[in-house]
């Protein structure tokens, strides 16, 4: 059955790959084809139109304030299971498109250690064992699955409220909040990360390519792997 | 939609406090039902479908005297009737089976949409259908199944006391009706007492050991109360509650946790906010540059010295 998925996700990516373009400049690498940031970009207008409905109905302080965005309050409650439903679908693409990559290892935990150093900016590159995705992104990555999983769950049965028992839906209100805030908490620093602390990074989700220095840097085995060439030392700068 | 005569005390997902609150100095009001003379005629579920100008809904027959099987959006106010056995002993109770206008509601305690349901300071919760959304929550947070909705108009509806006849000084439409005077209606104090007095009566002259006032304190207490034959069995006059309770995640995880999480979010925003004002962005550091010179062993002496 993975074979079948795996050969799927590749027909994905080639017919994608047909219709839209990808231009790679000269001292630049390709790091996302076309179907990964169209995946990307949808996953990523859903999240929001479903995080800000959510958040609607989540904060009577907040209730004033978005609802307008969406129609109303009924509309607002309305569209928040369909966003939602969009969005676990187009996730689930996502997943299975980088599910290899963001497969962890123990050089993944290796760089879990030195946390303290990635967060205060101690050293200018990344140790050469990293890959195309860092543990960090990882972190992410694993995070929205399992979010994912129990935020649609207990939306299920939120939604069907009158179908479902009276224990369960209790369960489930605090649960999806739960839920929904640690995805929030991942998502401010994923947007944080991937624009103002990483420069390069948001180009390479829009158009799709990195500079050489880009990926030396930050994904020094991934360069090497692409381009054949051994980082010449780790520069602690 | 109730005039402005009656002052508002609490009012669902409001942020901020409720103006007027606490200003005027209002009675409370409570409708107490005596089960123990109810004759079953259902006058009251004519009189509150005529006040409310509902059309009648189809009856369902499943071998009892009851209309149908529960409340519904449009039929607020159902005779309950349920053949008991107990010792050889047979009754047939029959119980008024309404909105319970808790102290403590636990459809505005769930309801996430501002201003949708409302409760007076005279007891009366009251639902503003304009403000609602559909979400269902009330439905889940009444510990008595009473709001009901209209898969239609997506509105949730429900018995509101008669606030528009309360608001002018009438009665509710239901004790009007009554015949055999078992729905009494005034101020909470003097229909507890009312209650209680009738309560005392049955246990010393009629030999119902176990009457009582149904006044669940689990809730705060309730503006419609009961006098049963049996206090201790509720739910033998169908599916009454012994301990009516809101779920705690309705109170404590909206009202504590639910802005705990808010704020955490916002210290978040302005974390990663000063984490780039202080520690700056990594950018892309240029490849080394080989050091190229006529001879490459002083290079390597002069590396070898470096620390």
């Amino acid at each position: 059955m993975s074979g079948s998925v795996e050969r799927f996700d590749e027909k994905a990516r080639a017919a994608f790959g047909r219709h839209g373009r990808t231009v790679v400049h000269r001292g630049e690498l390709l790091r996302h084809p076309v179907y990964t940031r169209v995946l990307h970009w949808t996953v990523a207008i859903f999240f929001v139109l479903a995080l800000l409905s959510g958040l609607a109905i989540y904060s009577p302080w907040l209730y004033r304030w978005l609802t307008p965005l969406f129609g109303g309050g009924p509309m607002t409650r309305f569209l928040h299971p369909w966003f939602s439903v969009g969005f676990t679908i187009a996730f689930a693409f996502q997943f299975v498109n980088w599910l290899r990559p963001m497969r962890w290892t123990h050089n993944d935990s290796r760089w879990m250690k030195r946390i303290k150093a990635y967060v205060t900016n101690t050293e200018k590159t990344e140790p050469r064992d990293v890959g195309f995705f860092n543990a960090g992104q990882k972190i992410y990555f694993w995070l929205l699955v399992f979010g994912t999983v129990f935020l649609f769950i207990t939306g299920l049965v939120m939604w069907f409220d009158h179908l479902t028992p009276r224990w369960a839906v209790a369960i489930s209100y605090v649960v999806h909040d739960i839920a929904a805030l640690a995805l929030l908490a991942g998502f401010i620093i994923h947007i944080y990360e991937s624009t103002a602390q990483q420069p390069g990074t948001f180009h390479s989700m829009i158009d799709g390519t990195v500079t050489d220095d880009w990926a030396r840097s930050h994904h020094p085995a991934w360069h090497e792997m692409v381009t054949g060439q051994q980082r010449d030392r780790d520069d602690r700068g | 939609m109730p005039p402005a005569t009656m002052q508002i005390q609490e009012i669902s997902a409001h942020p901020g406090p409720v103006a007027g609150q606490g200003t005027q100095r209002a009675v409370e009001v409570c409708k107490y039902i005596d089960v123990t003379t109810c004759i079953g005629c259902k006058a009251c579920e004519v009189a509150c479908v005529e006040w409310n100008d509902y059309p009648f809904r189809e009856t369902t027959f499943n071998n009892t005297y009851q209309t149908m099987p529960s409340t519904e959006w449009n039929y607020w106010n159902l005779i309950k009737f349920v053949e008991h056995e107990q010792d050889g002993n047979f009754m047939w109770l029959m119980r008024k089976d309404q909105c319970m206008h808790c102290e403590d509601p636990g459809c505005l305690r769930a309801c996430p949409a501002d201003g949708a349901i409302i409760k007076y300071q005279n007891g009366i919760v009251d639902f503003q259908q304009e403000n609602c959304i559909g979400c269902g929550y009330c439905i889940s947070g009444c510990p008595f199944d009473i709001p009901k909705f209209n898969p239609h108009t997506k509105k949730v509806f429900k018995c509101t006391l008669c606030s528009d006849r309360v608001s002018e000084g009438l009665e509710p439409a239901c004790i009007k009706a009554c015949p055999t005077g078992c729905l009494h209606f005034g101020t909470k104090e003097d229909m507890v007492q009312i209650a209680h007095s009738r309560a005392h009566q049955l246990k010393t002259q009629s030999g119902f050991a176990n009457a009582g006032v149904y006044d669940p304190q689990s809730i705060g207490g309730t503006h419609v109360i009961y006098v049963l034959h049996d206090v201790t069995q509720p739910e033998l006059y169908g599916g009454l509650p012994a301990n009516p309770v809101i779920p705690p995640s309705y109170t404590y995880w909206k009202w504590l946790a639910k802005p705990a999480g808010l704020v955490m979010a916002a210290l978040g925003v302005l974390a990663v906010f000063f984490h780039r004002v202080a520690y700056g962005p990594k950018l892309p550091q240029p490849e080394p540059v080989p050091i190229v010179t006529e001879h490459p062993d002083e290079v390597d002496a002069a590396r070898k010295e470096k620390p």
